[in-house]
């Protein structure tokens, strides 16, 4: 058995002069939690489409749990859930029904309890999808993706347009489904959430990868530095902080002394000479790098929440 | 083909859930009725035996096929394309083709619906009559109904939203409903109108449907039951061919 669960590469695709993928390359491996990150319009629903067999690239080669997509995707389906950025249900189907009608597409048995159990619908068991909050759509098509025991679960944006509460609660569940059989994949435009859940992520920036490995290993390679901020008063002298921070760089910005410090190991060696210096440390903030920035380290342009 | 039953009873089940989406399809053929009935009541035509509610509740449930089988299967997926429904069914995953038959198991199913208002209110305000052999009036029943549906397949594969979807399908609709026989007899049409009518399918059913309801064999339509084959036929291989997801 093949250890990876996808292989793309050089994946194109092109809707009339708008080129949504344009080379897009990586691999999965059996087990992991793999995202793919990136703003909107990046290519990551297109990727996901593709992997899925509901769209042909335009060139490229793929295998999807040794499975070409554009060829078998309706073999490939029947193994894998996949929840889908912006489908539907009809208004009046109730959520039981909705999953004993997809267990039987999926020729599975119906397990409709243990699923609404564990993605914490039980109470809505009777509501019509018409009737359910954002959340709890999203929720049932986790559900609904879970019906056949797929060995690739897909997630395309799970939790956009959810309010904080509705996000975390959904990132349990991925944290549930962890194990060595399953591997999953989530597309997401928020950062913070592909840094918390993934085991390796792939930085997209349209409609290619610019960057992939662990959120860690990301953030070591691309912004090794950080950030420590003082906030001092007026009356603050900068030699201070320099004197005591050596060749990085320190700079005043209105009440605050903003520090470039070259990696998390100098920052107890600074704070303890500040504190020797006599450098009143009542206010002090250390800000460590994320994937927002790994972004615009590897880009170059900021990264839009739009 | 269990997968097809049951996403059919799924579509029965939400289409009497909510009535208002067919309303339409059962009641329009039925205010006909009452509105020609009361104009032309069911006393025996000259030199005849039967009256017009005899001959022409035909008619009637032809409108019920078409409006079920045309309007209300475009329309129908047409919503369903439009919200990502689709989409969703895909992922599942089933081919058109099962989609298809299991949208054509829930139009056929309300069509029956609807024939039998229309058979109540006839006998019991008109006191019509039926000479007609009843199962082969029930095979050209279905069989018109597949051959509509089977039209409806080809804009209910192809329309993207809700919207384009009623053109699609009032385009199809109401020249079928006034030149095949349904809203007025065809004997009042033009010589070239009825012509063009012929190459309608309704045409063909409602013509067989009349025939069988006052006594004729079903072996005498064999052109009709062809025609409609036919149409479901190229139908189905059409929304093969064409039919979109998204």
């Amino acid at each position: 058995m093949c250890v990876h669960a996808v292989l793309a590469s050089d994946l194109k695709k092109s809707y009339g002069t708008v080129q949504a993928l344009s080379g897009m390359s990586f691999q999965v491996e059996r087990g992991e939690v793999f995202g793919i990150v990136g703003p909107n319009g990046a290519g990551k629903t297109t990727t996901i489409d593709c992997l899925a067999g509901m769209r042909k690239p335009d060139s490229g080669t793929m295998s999807v749990l040794g499975l070409d997509p554009s060829r078998n995707g309706r073999e490939l389906r029947k193994r894998i859930g996949l929840q889908q950025q912006e489908s539907e249900l009809p208004e009046g189907m109730r959520v039981s029904e909705a999953l004993e009608l997809f267990a039987c597409l999926f020729g599975a048995k119906p397990r409709s309890k243990e699923l609404l159990v564990r993605v914490g619908l039980s109470e809505k068991a009777q509501s019509p999808f018409s009737a359910l909050s954002g959340g709890q759509k999203k929720r049932l098509f986790v559900a609904l993706a879970l019906v056949n025991s797929p060995e690739l679960i897909i997630l395309d944006e799970l939790t956009s347009g959810l309010d904080p509460a509705g996000r975390r609660q959904l990132w349990n569940l991925v944290n549930e489904f962890r194990s060595p059989e399953r591997t999953v994949i989530l597309s997401t435009h928020y950062m913070d959430e592909a840094e918390k859940l993934c085991d390796r992520v792939a930085v997209m920036d349209r409609g290619r990868v610019v960057a992939v490995d662990t959120p860690r290993a990301l953030i070591e390679t691309y912004c090794p530095g950080m950030v420590l901020t003082l906030e001092c008063g007026s009356d603050f002298q900068i030699g201070k902080a320099l004197a005591v921070n050596g060749d990085q760089k320190a700079v005043m910005k209105d009440e605050y002394c903003v520090m470039d410090l070259a990696g998390p190991e100098v920052v107890v060696p600074v704070i303890r000479e500040l504190s020797g210096a006599g450098v009143n440390l009542g206010n002090l903030h250390t800000k460590t790098p994320t994937l927002e920035d790994v972004f615009l380290v590897a880009t170059g342009k900021e990264y839009s929440h739009e | 083909m269990s997968k097809t039953l049951k996403l059919c009873a799924m579509e029965l089940k939400l289409y009497l859930r909510e009535p208002s989406a067919f309303f339409f399809t059962l009641i329009f053929p039925l205010l006909l009725m009452l509105l020609f009935g009361s104009i032309w009541g069911n006393d025996p035509f000259p030199e005849a035996d039967y009256g017009y509610i005899d001959a022409f509740t035909s008619a009637f449930i032809g409108i019920v096929i078409l409006t079920a089988g045309i309007s209300n299967l475009t329309i129908g997926i047409a919503t369903y394309r439009e919200k990502g429904i689709l989409k969703r069914f895909r992922a599942a995953p089933i081919s058109p083709v099962s989609f298809l038959l299991a949208q054509m198991g829930a139009i056929l199913a309300v069509s029956a619906m609807g024939v039998i208002l229309l058979l109540i209110a006839g006998k019991v305000i008109f006191h019509m009559q039926f000479r007609g052999n009843s199962l082969e009036a029930f095979a050209a029943f279905f069989l018109s109904c597949c051959g509509i549906a089977g039209l409806g397949f080809i804009p209910a594969s192809l329309a993207r939203t809700a919207r384009s979807g009623t053109v699609i399908a009032n385009s199809l609709y109401f020249p079928m409903l006034f030149l095949s026989g349904a809203a007025l007899p065809r004997q009042m049409l033009p010589d070239l109108l009825k012509k063009v009518s012929e190459a309608f399918p309704l045409t063909h059913s409602i013509r067989m449907m009349q025939g069988i309801w006052l006594g004729d064999p079903i072996t005498e339509y064999w052109v009709e039951m062809a025609v409609l084959g036919a149409t479901l036929a190229l139908g189905g291989f059409f929304a093969g061919k064409l039919f979109r997801w998204d």
